[in-house]
């Protein structure tokens, strides 16, 4: 498990790196916690001729209150948005989310900006970040440029970033007071999930006022199940109900087929997910 | 756990040792890591190796240019199986299970052909190991692929050919009958009966591909310098690989020393003779200089030998009051592409095992060995036994479920009683000692039986979404192989003996040599508190020396949970020669009769005085010889080889209990309890550790691994995102209980644990899973027993189809209308 030969570079601003990556080509990559990227240079899947470590850029590091929304810089890792205050008082579905990812040594290493920017299907932040309309600014020679989460996403492990740019931060309104659920089916607990459902919702008295709900691993970029969500508006938080609304939750989906189930359990999985984290979320 | 106090310590009356939860010797290095791992081991000049394996299934090998490889930075040269064909030697099969056995030539690299996806094809050795790497890519292989045979069943048929040169796919057929051995009856007899008057049950299940995944992957120094050549591996059988070492490259065998020094777990795994160990002795010869390869975790799954692999086709005849008359057991095992050290012999280590605990008055037993293009298989923790285990415990409970009567009971109609130990089994073996019931007992009071059985029914009841099932295993095995008569009739390459030394140092301390091999279980912890007892010493002034075929010479290694019953043995037995030694030193300087002496506590006193000689001042007196009787050796040292008389039966009740959430099909372990009789138990937290381990990889197998294949031959399951190893997360608490009859086989009392809780655990939770779904009509889910599996058995009634369609993951959404349900048995 020996990568192939490339050049390495860590500045120490966003700027620099710019210029790194500029210089670098195609031929280069970003290297951020490496949870990811390092396994796939390992197994010479991947062979860049240049690496560029954002490691020790510390704006990139860290979560800020900006009015109605916080913002997360790319290089907080996973353990840290964990117990990041901020997080936890109007992001709670990210603290749900990240409770289950990985393990304590992954999620000390691996990064939220990472992640996202990886695009795996099976990642378990792209789903949260989705339902929450979360906005990712990403910095390129010409300056900085914002995408809404609903474009974030372009395919199996593609987003909008282009070669030669950085994701730096991603803005998350605040959804104070929401109930939040991350319902994550898997195997073993260190498996990427086989189908996850992130809910946020907002009761008053027994009914969801609104609601949000994202679907992990059920095509090939993280999906937001709007038809549910439309559904569970002005619904009462029961059993019923939500199984109801849940019902929708496949509706434009393409799950894949592999060793841990097809398609169409995956399908049936996800209805039955989307119900528990609707109803956890909403405390009921 | 309770600890034993009716053991037997030999002659000393002290604070016992043996019995006691001492904690384990080897553990701080072993844990922290700063220890002797192969892959640790520098030495000045020494070269590096990067394997280029076939991506292939099958193919022929029209070309290979090593040219730019070999103009690589540093590189010093680059091995085909061509240019070494003549000196490479070959991997030796050392038990051909039938005189008709067929059997490929396992060159360590490929000559023409590879005939699975991960043999090796050229070798690159360099200066370093990411050069070697790095001129890998670059060698070029021309291959023209061969169809390949994948399917265990269909190449049973031999539609495709995995060796076209052998003409068949089928190895060997080894059969074992009751009625010719004499030692029961004529199965097909019973089984007609029983279809006029009786029950017939029919079942086929499938014992999947496992990886044995230990923890440090395979790694191999040689250093050719010197008079030895020497090698480091990382495995399991120092011993048993110098010998093949030298009858397969002519090196002699005393020039040849083998080290294991710690090496991070094998389950089996490590029990090989592998391509990697010839080719890096190759490598150093030719080169001159000690040469290194530590394979990579994507080539430990892919390339190291796999385990199980089995279709198993059962009848069970009984009598409508659940008496069992006979049992049938066809088998169809894949031995992958060459046939391994001992991989042909594994089914039949279970040949003896599928009548288990019970009092089958006829028995019969065929299994057809047969070779494909995937990884070769050989042992993995168990070794045959856990699918003769599965097998039966599936069977009855079955049979229960035919008669509606509780799952134990209709063990308990067919189990030996205790009384009626010892026992010849319908398979010949003799079981010395055991007692179904007590372990029984005490397992459904620990586990909370009857109250748990009582919730099932509420649930059931209930209609409760959530289901509980309970299951059942009550096993036995035969391990610590072997006597050496036994293996002789089974035509296996070797004998079952071990070798100990106890040298008595003139400082008093004690160096013990054992020709078991440790790697991991705590032999140096398990022989230190034997020693202690017999020779009255503290265990800390015992040094255990393993795993050097210069320092412990002779050896047999370890696996079939032998070393205690086997090698503790030989040690007792030296450690016995060395009081005998000492005997007439400490009569002359006590100036006593030899009978008048009494060796307790680690001294010879005379009897009816105060006078007395501990063993260490008699160390002392035969290190400087000044004062000792005529004709007396100035040496206590002593060595023994023991052969066993017997194998050893351990046994024990395995009960689970698992929820399963019937919408999604999730299982969720909500109880484990075994009650296992292992004999005497010298450390009961080594024994904990043994099942705690144990129990997890045969839990693992009914619910989590699987190694699978593409149908191009690929292996799917390549890494640990997808081949699923459980961790200390996806485990509970188990709560394990004793009951001891002790050995009469061997001094100590001990009976083998290493194996035992992969043995058991299987069937209790694969029968957990059936009995939770019974009410919806499924009689078995195929392993391992997956969510999407369980919920597709709910909602069919039936069983469930084989992985390998959705081996390749893909996204196609057309494709996954078609999925119906088959049922598997
Ligand atoms: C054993 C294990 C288990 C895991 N389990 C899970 C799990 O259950 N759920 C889950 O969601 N994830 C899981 N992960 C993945 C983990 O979340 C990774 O941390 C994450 O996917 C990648 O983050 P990273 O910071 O390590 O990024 P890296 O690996 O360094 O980079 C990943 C990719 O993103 C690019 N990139 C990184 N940062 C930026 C940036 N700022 N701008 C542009 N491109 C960038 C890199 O070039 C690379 O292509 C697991 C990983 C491991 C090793």
């Amino acid at each position: 498990m020996i990568p192939a030969q490339f050049e390495y570079v860590a500045p120490t601003t966003v700027e620099d790196a710019l210029a790194a990556l500029a210089e670098g080509g195609e031929d280069a990559k970003v290297l951020a916690g490496g949870q990811s990227l390092l396994p796939v240079l390992r197994m010479r899947l991947n062979a860049p001729s240049l690496v560029v470590d954002l490691g020790r850029i510390e704006s990139l590091r860290g979560v800020r209150d900006d009015g109605d929304a916080i913002v997360i810089g790319a290089m907080t890792t996973h353990s840290e948005v964990f117990h990041d205050p901020l997080v936890n008082e109007h992001a709670t579905l990210l603290v749900k989310a990240i409770e289950q990812l990985a393990d304590p040594q992954v999620r000390h290493r691996g990064t939220f900006g990472g992640a996202l920017a990886h695009a795996d299907p099976a990642g378990d932040l792209g789903a949260p970040v989705l339902a929450m309309g979360a906005t990712f600014t990403i910095a390129g020679a010409g300056g900085s440029r914002t995408v809404a989460a609903d474009d974030f996403f372009q395919g199996l492990l593609t987003t909008v970033i282009e070669d030669g740019e950085l994701l730096t931060e991603v803005r998350v309104p605040k959804f104070t007071g929401w109930g939040a659920h991350y319902e994550k089916f898997v195997r073993v607990h260190h498996q990427w999930p086989i189908v996850a459902v992130a809910a946020a919702v907002r009761t008053e008295g027994g009914t969801i006022a609104e609601a949000r709900v994202g679907l992990t691993n059920m095509g090939l970029t993280p999906l937001r199940a709007r038809s549910v969500e439309a559904a569970l508006a002005g619904q009462p938080a029961t059993d019923e109900a939500v199984r109801a609304a849940a019902a929708s939750a496949t509706e434009g989906t393409h799950p894949p087929s592999d060793l841990n189930g097809d398609a169409d359990y995956r399908r049936h999985v996800a209805t039955v997910l989307t119900r528990r984290a609707v109803l956890a979320a909403a405390g009921a | 756990m309770t600890v034993t106090d009716e053991v037997s310590t030999g002659s000393t009356g002290g604070p016992r040792e043996v019995g006691s939860a001492r904690r384990r010797k080897e553990d701080q290095r072993l844990i922290t890591g700063r220890t002797k791992w192969t892959d640790n081991i520098q030495l000045p000049g020494m070269l590096h190796i990067a394997m280029v394996r076939s991506p292939f299934a099958h193919a022929r090998i029209t070309h290979i240019d090593t040219s730019a490889a070999k103009s690589a930075p540093n590189v010093v040269t680059v091995l085909t199986g061509q240019e070494v064909s003549e000196e490479q030697g070959v991997l030796a099969n050392a038990w051909p299970i039938t005189p008709d056995q067929v059997a490929p030539v396992h060159p360590p690299i490929a000559v023409d052909r590879v005939t699975f996806a991960g043999e090796v094809v050229a070798v690159v050795v360099a200066r370093s190991a990411a050069e070697a790497r790095d001129a890998a890519e670059l060698v070029d292989v021309d291959y023209d692929e061969l169809p390949a045979a994948l399917d265990l069943k269909e190449a049973a048929e031999d539609k495709v050919l995995a060796h076209p040169d052998l003409g068949t796919n089928k190895s060997a057929l080894w059969v074992f009958d009751s009625a010719e051995a004499g030692t029961g009856g004529a199965v097909d007899e019973a089984i007609d009966k029983a279809r006029t008057d009786g029950i017939v049950l029919e079942r086929e299940y499938r014992q999947q591909r496992l990886i044995p995944a230990f923890m440090e992957p395979r790694s191999v120094v040689v250093d050719p310098t010197g008079e030895q050549i020497t090698m480091w591996s990382a495995t399991q059988i120092p011993h048993i690989l110098r010998y093949l070492l030298a009858a397969t490259t002519g090196v002699s065998e005393s020039k040849i020393r083998v080290i294991a020094p710690d090496v991070g777990g094998g389950f089996g795994g490590k029990l090989q003779s592998t391509p990697e160990e010839w080719i890096t002795f190759l490598a150093a010869r030719r080169t001159g200089r000690p040469v290194k390869y530590t394979e990579t975790r994507s080539e430990s799954l892919m390339a190291a030998h796999h385990g199980r692999d089995q279709w198993q086709r059962l009848t069970l005849a009984a009598t409508k009051d659940g008496t069992v008359t006979g049992l049938k057991v066809d088998l169809l095992a894949d031995l992958g592409s060459y046939v391994s050290l001992v991989g042909g012999g594994v089914p039949v280590l279970g040949a003896f095992m599928f009548n288990a605990i019970y009092k089958f008055p006829a028995y019969q037993f065929k299994v057809q060995t047969v070779l494909t293009n995937k990884a070769w298989t050989d042992a993995y923790r168990g070794a045959g036994r856990p699918e003769a285990t599965f097998a039966i415990e599936r069977l009855m409970d079955e049979l229960a479920h035919e008669l509606g009567v509780d799952p134990l009971e209709i063990r308990e109609k067919n189990w030996i009683k205790h009384e009626e130990f010892p026992f010849t089994t319908v398979a010949g073996l003799e079981y010395d000692t055991g007692n179904y019931e007590q372990a029984t007992a005490e397992a459904k009071r620990i586990f909370g039986y009857d109250e748990l059985r009582a919730e099932q029914q509420r649930r059931r009841e209930a209609n409760d979404p959530v289901q509980l099932g309970i299951g059942v295993s009550t096993f036995t095995e035969m391990c610590g192989l072997a006597p050496s008569r036994v293996l002789g009739q089974l035509s296996y390459g070797a004998g079952g003996w071990e070798h100990a030394s106890v040298r008595m140092l003139p400082t008093g301390k004690v160096e013990v040599i054992t020709g078991a091999s440790a790697h991991g279980q705590g032999h140096e912890t398990a022989w230190s508190q034997i020693v202690a007892d017999r020779l009255g010493v503290a265990f800390e002034d015992v040094e255990v020396l393993h795993g050097d075929t210069q320092i412990s010479h002779k050896g047999l290694d370890t696996y079939g949970s032998r070393s205690l019953v086997v090698g503790g043995e030989a040690l007792v037995k030296a450690a016995d020669k060395v009081i005998e030694k000492a005997r007439p030193i400490a009569a002359h300087l006590l100036e006593a009769s030899v009978d008048d002496l009494e060796f307790k506590d680690g001294s010879f006193g005379v009897r009816g005085t105060d006078k007395g000689i501990a063993m260490a001042d008699l160390a002392a007196a035969a290190f400087t010889g000044h004062n000792l009787p005529d004709g007396v050796e100035p040496t206590l040292d002593s060595d023994a080889t023991y052969d066993p008389v017997n194998f050893s039966y351990p046994h024990g009740t395995h009960l689970c209990a698992v929820e399963i959430d019937t919408e999604t099909g999730g299982l969720t372990m909500r109880k484990y309890t075994a009650v296992d009789d292992v004999g005497t138990i010298v450390n009961p937290l080594i024994v904990e550790g043994q099942l705690h381990g144990g129990l997890v990889q045969g839990i693992a197998q009914a619910l989590f691994e699987e190694a699978v294949y593409d149908d191009s031959g690929t292996l799917v399951s390549a890494s640990f995102v997808d081949y699923l190893v459980p961790t200390a997360a996806d485990t509970i608490s188990f709560d394990l209980g004793t009951s001891v009859t002790p050995s009469t086989t061997n001094s100590l009392g001990t009976k083998g644990v290493g194996e035992a809780g992969t043995i058991a655990s299987t069937p209790a939770v694969v029968n957990a899973v059936v009995d939770a779904l019974r009410p919806f009509g499924v009689s078995d889910v195929r392993m391992p027993c997956t969510p999407e599996r369980i919920w597709k058995a709910i909602h069919t009634g039936g069983g469930t189809e084989p992985t390998e369609k959705d081996a390749m993951p893909h996204f196609d959404e057309n494709d996954v209308a078609d999925r119906t349900d088959g049922a598997s048995a």
